[in-house]
């Protein structure tokens, strides 16, 4: 596995920082120093500009009107806009649609599905929320049970999802549905397309542990999808969606690098602003961060070196997963220790709130703290939580033998 | 950057694996009755004395990754061995003194093993306060004092001495002097003291000029210690995995349960952190020798600690069978936890990187 940084990614990198300067803001200090409402206003004008410019859709073909461009040049393009504290992906939903529901319709779609999705999600027309877990089905989530049935040419779905990051501005939603009642388990699944904006379609805010609501609950009743908004075969939900989960991890580890680089900066400034940078104690928690940190750098220097050579990123991204969730739970709590008694009361300008690592800009104040710490909770549970990526790589990676799981129901 | 080894160095690794195959009980022996075949094989056959040493000195070529891969895998096998302490530790200091020239020739022929005597009872890696002395007498100089925790101390032809000369912190090359062995607790690597009594030194390197360049000799020492402690972690894991797979016990594989499953998957991640590290710091070494320093700190610090988790979750996996002295395991244990003492304690590299980050000006603390 060798990782070039070859002469074409270097020219690529300085294109992108030259797009960069000529097109932020005067005196852009990073997303994080908008108010929620300067943000709303900074956020469609700055997709626009990226969909002008080429930037939109990076990874996809350009016939589908994206870039083409190869994992190496989309690691350098996300980690150069996170230094800046811009964003690639500007609508809460973007994520969604680039990142997840778009690759899986190139990869499993039909040609009519990818010359009908693709440009829209490019436009901002579509915005995707994703329906995986179910209040019953979380870390287990192919015991899920809403359902789908076909009656005439449409899907009729019912039941629930729940964890909808940005589930309030999406207008649909991919739903994993139980579609072939008489399979076991993975096997009766398929993955639907579904207009949100029906009367069968509720969805309802889910107030967490920060105060604010960040995720939404959907409910379906009798909500209706075309018959043709399957994507893959009946059945192949389960295989569908989860493939491609592995290769988003892959390219987005030199992102989250580059936001812990910058979370961490921010740590040290609050370090030094609190004259605690004589403390023992905190010169080592601060070295084991940084370690910490600059270790992702080279794990995630090896998962580009190992896709770049055409490996297929497999349960292996799980240690990413663990990795970044637990040690971010950590600085996070080290950000209230050092703040003291502080850490007790909420005080100054928390900052425009999200979920992930705060983006450049961001004050460095109580508020802004606490709301890391507290969201810090969920990263060790969204996206499969560290137990449930521990059993992965147990399992997956050292070969240990399954848990037995009661009446055979193997995944 | 590269992650996995080339073909050479692919070849290379094969080659020590059979070997130390054939000396399968070489690190248990060196419990009772060391086994010096072992190194006699390596330099002759394999010819590990060469490698990493630049071409003019009649080595393989300056490339520290070298180094990386056969620490590595020495380290997996508890390999008693002086390679740490001649082919590391010792060429380093030659190669970065100016002085390779007298020694180097004659250590990569295999004619002259050497060693470095750097610390005192205190084992202070900073050398703050050095109590062994040298003073000039005509061409050459007289030590008088004492050394600790110097490895292959006993068997070394030659011992690199730090002394107090009147210029300042000075290196010497030391032939004659009292050697008495240590009972190390990990007698894979043993452990000697050095007892300069009036002995004579031979100058290396510039009077009073010998912590720059102990500077840079300890940061390739570190990041080679680390290869080999993520090749004993390595190890740790694979026979606790191996373990896990086959022991039953309530009627099913003992790995089948989650309390074995996760303790090893945290190993897992540690154990990937630790090797992509080392090798990613043996790389800078040769490379990007501006983020070498903190690189070194970070992997000796990391994978100390890393290889004494992986030590320590091998013993427990492993059960009451464990902790027993037929049992390996307590070999990595103690090769884990005195490695991690051998260039100071995590602490001391934590303290060295939080120096770094902390001086640097706001937004530039890599």
């Amino acid at each position: 596995m060798d990782l070039a940084s070859t002469p074409r990614t270097e020219a690529f990198r300085c294109g992108v920082r030259r797009f960069l300067a000529e097109h932020l803001p005067p005196g852009w200090r990073g997303l994080g120093a908008l108010s929620v409402a300067e943000r709303a206003r900074f956020t469609p004008r700055w997709r626009e500009t990226l969909r002008e410019h080429g930037y939109l859709g990076v990874a996809w073909p350009e016939e589908y009107g994206g870039a083409g461009l190869s994992t190496l040049e989309q690691s350098a393009l996300q980690e150069e806009f996170v230094r800046a504290g811009v964003p690639l992906l500007p609508l809460p939903t973007d994520p969604f649609g680039f990142s997840l529901i778009g690759p899986t319709i190139l990869r499993w779609g039909t040609e009519e599905q990818k010359r009908h999705f693709i440009p829209r999600i490019l436009s901002g027309e579509h915005r995707w929320v994703q329906g995986y877990s179910e209040p019953d089905a979380g870390s287990d989530l192919f015991a899920l049970r809403t359902s789908a049935r076909l009656v005439d040419d449409a899907w009729v779905v019912n039941g629930q999802k729940v964890w909808q990051t940005a589930g309030d501005s999406a207008n649909w939603i991919f739903v994993l549905a139980r579609t072939e009642p008489s399979a076991a388990r993975a096997r009766g699944l398929s993955l639907l397309l579904v207009p949100i904006e029906q009367p069968g379609v509720e969805v309802r805010p889910i107030r967490t542990l920060t105060g604010e609501a960040e995720f939404c609950e959907v409910f379906f009743t009798d909500a209706r999808t075309d018959a043709g908004h399957v994507v893959g075969a009946r059945g192949d939900g389960a295989k569908v969606a989860l493939t491609l989960l592995g290769y988003e991890r892959g390219a987005a580890s030199g992102a989250l690098y580059a936001g812990y680089r910058v979370e961490l900066e921010r740590l040290i400034e609050l370090i030094r602003s609190r004259g605690l940078d004589a403390d023992a104690g905190v010169r080592r928690r601060l070295a084991w961060c940084w370690s910490k940190v600059e270790i992702l750098r080279v794990l995630g220097l090896k998962t580009l070196a190992s896709v770049q050579a055409g490996a297929t990123p497999g349960p292996e991204s799980s240690i990413l997963k663990l990795y970044a969730a637990e040690y971010h739970a950590r600085i996070t709590e080290l950000a209230l220790d050092l703040l003291g008694s502080d850490a007790m009361v909420r005080s100054g300008d928390p900052g425009a709130a999200k979920i992930g690592v705060d983006p450049l800009g961001t004050p460095n104040s109580p508020s802004a703290w606490q709301h890391a710490f507290l969201t810090a909770r969920a990263g060790t549970i969204y996206g499969g939580s560290s137990q449930i990526q521990r059993t992965t790589l147990g399992e997956q990676v050292l070969g240990l033998p399954r848990e037995p799981r009661p009446e055979g129901g193997r995944t | 950057m590269r992650f996995g080894p080339n073909e050479e160095q692919a070849a290379l690794r094969t080659a020590i694996r059979e070997m130390l195959a054939e000396h399968a009980n070489a690190a248990r022996a060196a419990y009772s009755r060391p086994d010096s075949r072992l190194w006699e094989r390596m330099t002759g056959e394999l010819g590990l004395t060469a490698v990493g040493v630049p071409e003019e000195y009649g080595g393989t070529g300056a490339n520290f990754t070298d180094v990386a891969f056969v620490q590595e895998e020495l380290g997996r096998a508890l390999a008693p061995v002086p390679f740490f302490s001649s082919v590391v530790l010792a060429t380093r200091v030659l190669l970065e003194s100016g002085d390779a020239g007298i020694l180097l020739p004659d250590m990569v022929a295999g004619k002259v093993l050497a060693t470095a005597a750097l610390v005192e009872a205190a084992g202070d890696w900073t050398f703050a306060e050095l109590s062994t002395t040298a003073r000039p007498d005509g061409d050459r100089w007289i030590l008088n004092g004492e050394k600790h925790f110097v490895t292959d101390g006993t068997t070394a032809d030659v011992l690199l001495v730090l002394a107090h000369a009147p210029q300042g912190p000075t290196l010497f090359a030391v032939r004659v002097a009292a050697r008495v062995a240590m009972d190390a607790l990990d007698a894979t690597r043993p452990l000697s003291t050095v007892i300069l009594r009036g002995s004579y030194g031979d100058l290396v390197g510039p009077p009073g000029g010998a912590l720059p360049v102990l500077d840079r000799a300890l940061r390739a020492a570190s990041i080679a210690l680390a290869c080999e402690q993520a090749g004993g972690a390595a190890a740790c894991l694979d026979m606790a995995v191996a373990y896990a797979k086959t022991r039953e016990q309530f009627g099913r594989p003992i790995g089948s349960f989650q309390a074995i499953k996760h303790l090893l998957a945290d190993v897992l991640v540690d154990n990937e952190s630790a090797s992509a590290a080392a090798l990613y710091a043996a790389w800078a070494l040769d490379h990007a020798p501006g983020e070498a320093p903190a690189l070194a700190n970070l992997c000796q610090a990391f994978n100390s600690d890393a290889y004494v988790a992986a030590a320590k979750a091998n013993i427990q996996v492993h059960g009451g069978i464990g902790f027993t002295w037929e049992h390996d395991a307590h070999l990595h244990l103690r090769r884990a936890i005195s490695a991690r003492a051998l260039l100071g304690p995590p602490e001391a590299h934590r303290e060295r990187i939080a120096d770094r980050i902390l001086s640097a000006p706001t937004g530039e603390s890599r």
